[in-house]
């Protein structure tokens, strides 16, 4: 297979008022592969992978730039053909299993709707295969879980659930989307392994959103670090944390608490490095001209 | 040897369950804190660490008594606190300070930060407000132009410097600091910590850091409190807790801890979930 999975070329979104919140986002993930995508908050790493599901806020604008899936151009597609496309190829886990979940529907129905309404699938097939995923991920009591309301689960297994559904329909790409931020350490532990098993056992590729430098140490390949929009760095994994080649990737792993060495980390991150990274910022948007602004007004 | 600042015996809390509450009448009560034993040496910081769920956010509540114990007791600075009401509790409130978790939910949005900053002082009847507030900016990092801000104009990290600054404008001798810079990014929560260390440092005093995150616990606290289902699964000095974990369960959140650093063989290693199965072991 020659085309990556996900391939993001020069892409950039404003908002209304035109300022970049992208800026010329470049990124692959091969088949198979997990990529980090890490930031704070406000990087927009986040909204790549909203663009690539195509669930931007009505406020953002892509203004330039391209997202393929396996080598087909999403922009080339009308708008019905595209969410098709993305609706068979990618899914979604998502940071807060509560709000991905509806409150007032059981578990069961919810995993099997995407199936048997989107993809078309027979009702006891889409069971049987739900029922073996929840089994993957090592839930003992499938017919109890099934029956039960989102609140009744605790957020380890509702995040279980989550992982099962979406691995269900065999998506070529995840959108892991912070997917550990709101659990506790030991079980973040164990979604992880569970996430990583799964990848590794159906080939899907990972585009993992977090802003753990831990946690991208632990499950990636490949790592872009982005800082306001703008991608910073990009490397394998073992590459960029053997030398990281960016101040501001330096800054984040000095930052980033470690109980082995806890005099030389929780380092504030240098003013130095971030004036450097706005100029580097201010000097990308002033070279910067959209090749294929919107219309100007909403 | 000086005698702790906190001395807590025996310590329970019990509080209503809400989701085993029938339509009409009283919901039962749960057991949250299971009898616990411990000190808080005077101008220190001890880190209280648990899962979600421990009991380590009631165990501080219980401290600057926001919440009034079942049983035990709890001295603090040589007088018995445990069954205080608000107006024996009165003239020690400006020694029991805190800062929390979401500084956006705990400023007023209506306020400035100099009026909130203002609120403790006024109330304990101090004078020359305006340069304390000003001085108790300049603690934190921020300049005294601050003073006229509100809160939706500061950023995350600006926003806590303003809580610690509320909480140690009247130079409190006991600070809790419940999960404060859990929402903050890296480079901020780097900023906030190594700032609540030197006050910490240069206002001697105690403090109650309550975290889930063992790394920062290590960095900032003297000694350690690790919670587990409202007991205690052990206590002891950072370094020795570090260097020789005693309990298994230490042991485990200690290695569940993702390190930036490359180890292929991290994800496979301690079998973690083997504990959901296994009923909570006794110390």
């Amino acid at each position: 297979m020659s085309a990556p999975c996900l391939e993001i070329e020069g892409l950039s979104a404003t908002l209304a008022n035109g300022v970049r919140v992208l800026r010329s986002v470049s990124l692959t993930v091969e088949p198979g592969e997990v990529r980090a995508l890490v930031g704070e908050s406000g990087a927009g790493k986040s909204m790549i992978g909203k663009a690539v599901l195509g669930v931007l806020p009505p406020s953002i604008r892509v203004v330039e730039g391209r997202i393929a899936l396996e080598g087909t151009e999403l922009g080339k597609l009308a708008p019905r053909a595209s969410r098709a496309l993305i609706g068979a190829r990618t899914a979604l886990i998502p940071q807060d299993p509560l709000t991905a979940l509806n409150p007032s529907r059981r578990i069961g129905p919810q995993m099997t709707d995407r199936l048997v309404k989107i993809l078309g699938w027979d009702g006891t097939k889409a069971d049987q295969r739900i029922r073996k995923l929840l089994d993957d991920v090592r839930i003992r009591e499938p017919d109890r879980v099934l029956r039960s309301y989102p609140h009744e689960l605790s957020g380890g297994m509702r995040q279980r659930v989550l992982i099962a559904a979406a691995f269900a329909a065999e998506p070529r790409l995840i959108v892991a989307d912070e997917p550990t931020t709101a659990l506790d350490v030991t079980v973040q532990k164990q979604i992880l392994r569970l996430i990583v098993e799964l990848q590794r056992e159906h080939g899907t590729a990972i585009l993992f959103v977090t802003h753990d430098l831990g946690v991208v140490a632990k499950i990636s390949q490949k790592v872009t670090v982005l800082y306001a929009g703008k991608v910073v760095e990009q490397a394998d994994t073992a590459a960029l944390f053997a030398s990281p080649q960016h101040p501001y990737t330096r800054a984040l792993m000095a930052a980033t608490p470690r109980y082995t060495d806890p005099m030389a980390s929780l380092r504030p991150v240098d003013e130095a490095v971030l004036a450097g990274l706005s100029a580097e910022i201010a000097t990308a948007d002033r070279n910067w001209k959209p090749n294929a602004r919107g219309s100007g007004h909403d | 040897m000086t005698e702790p600042l906190f001395k807590v015996r025996g310590l329970k809390v019990a509080l209503p369950d809400m989701t085993r509450k029938p339509p009409f009448g009283r919901a039962p009560l749960v057991e949250i804190l299971k009898g616990l034993d411990f000190d808080l040496p005077r101008r220190s910081v001890t880190g209280i660490v648990g899962e979600s769920g421990s009991g380590k956010s009631t165990l501080g509540r219980s401290l600057v008594r926001l919440i009034e114990p079942t049983g035990g007791t709890i001295i603090f600075d040589g007088t018995d606190i445990t069954h205080l009401g608000e107006q024996g509790l009165a003239p020690l409130r400006h020694d029991l300070q805190m800062i929390f978790q979401d500084p956006m939910s705990s400023l007023n949005p209506r306020r400035t930060i100099g009026a909130i900053i203002a609120a403790p002082l006024k109330h304990n009847g101090l004078t020359n407000v305006g340069a304390r507030v000003a001085e108790a900016l300049e603690r934190v990092g921020l300049p005294p132009a601050f003073a006229t801000r509100y809160r939706h104009e500061l950023s995350g990290g600006q926003r806590q410097r303003v809580g610690i600054a509320r909480a140690l404008a009247l130079s409190p001798k006991f600070v809790l600091a419940d999960e404060i810079v859990s929402g903050l990014d890296v480079s901020t929560q780097a900023q906030i910590l190594t700032l609540l260390e030197r006050l910490a440092d240069e206002m001697e005093l105690t403090v109650a850091f309550i975290s889930h995150d063992l790394s920062v616990v290590r960095r900032l606290c003297k000694q350690v409190i690790v919670m587990r289902m409202g007991e205690i699964v052990e206590a002891g000095p950072t370094d020795t807790l570090f260097a020789a974990p005693q309990h298994p369960y230490t042991r485990e959140l200690i290695a569940a801890i993702p390190l930036p650093e490359i180890d292929p063989d991290w994800l496979a290693s301690t079998p973690v979930e083997e504990r959901e199965i296994q009923a909570p072991s006794g110390a």
